[in-house]
């Protein structure tokens, strides 16, 4: 069985420098099942090449796994006919990850505080919260249907 | 891959995560102790030795079992969380919802 991931690598010739070393590029249909999967193979190419940690290495797989997930149920709402797209740029000492969906987008700004003490015991409304406190930079496009996470190599 | 059930000595249901908690098995975790629910089960470990990551969704499944496990006079806990995954929880105050011993031998001694 063919995997319905479609997986993109684009290699300059001078990695380790500042300068854009390695784009990552996947395009990945709206189904759960295909999360996991992604998660480990964007997760691979952007940490291969370098010594990373188990904490960073960690930190990219739940902030992606959430990622994705919101794109493929709540921006694309599991339609087949559309697809999530992950753009990640490796940098020496950073790189960025990129996760787009076809979907209408979402304020971040209306998401409420999954801590406070009424929100704790509920069963969802955590993704965009452990996203922000796992990575070093989170930014969305003004539509709110892409977000961009930054993770520093350290 | 997958979710590993045993029966402890003192009658607790032991549920080892092998893999991730995810999105995407939640509802087989939540299938399995619910089934033990169902057929009188009150204590349940779940144990994360062999786990990689969890994501959001794994942690409202956990949220939700918790409550019903409660609701039924019965017990949940959560062992085997390292450093990483320890911190999932403690970010997000459900460390005040559980009780989490660091082996599953620690977490059956007393239950």
């Amino acid at each position: 069985m063919t995997s319905p991931l479609q997986l993109c690598i684009r290699r300059t010739p001078s990695p380790g420098t500042t300068a854009l070393g390695t784009r990552v590029q996947l395009k990945m249909p709206s189904e759960i099942a295909c999360i996991e999967q992604a998660v480990s193979l964007v997760t691979r190419h952007c940490l291969s090449g370098s010594a990373a940690s188990d904490h960073l290495r960690f930190r990219l797989q739940v902030a992606l796994a959430e990622a994705l997930a919101n794109a493929v149920m709540r921006g694309n709402e599991e339609d087949p006919a559309k697809f999530v797209q992950v753009d990640a740029e490796l940098f020496a000492d950073h790189f960025r990850v990129q996760v787009t969906d076809e979907g209408i987008g979402f304020d971040p700004a209306q998401i409420p505080e999954p801590v406070h003490p009424e929100q704790i015991a509920e069963a969802c409304g955590r993704g965009l919260f452990l996203i922000r406190k796992l990575v070093d930079d989170v930014q969305f496009n003004e539509q709110g249907n892409s977000i961009c996470m930054t993770l520093r190599r350290r | 891959m997958g979710f590993h059930q045993t029966k402890d000595a003192g009658g607790a249901v032991v549920v080892r995560v092998d893999g991730q908690l995810i999105v995407g098995n939640r509802q087989e975790l939540k299938d399995l102790i619910n089934g033990g629910l169902d057929q009188g089960e009150r204590k349940f470990l779940i144990d994360f030795a062999r786990t990689g990551y969890i994501d959001s969704s794994g942690l409202g499944a956990l949220v939700s079992l918790s409550k019903r496990v409660r609701e039924l006079g019965g017990e949940l806990r959560l062992s085997g969380l390292n450093e990483d995954l320890r911190s999932l929880f403690e970010l997000t105050k459900l460390d005040t919802l559980f009780a989490i011993a660091d082996t599953p031998e620690q977490a059956l001694a007393n239950f």
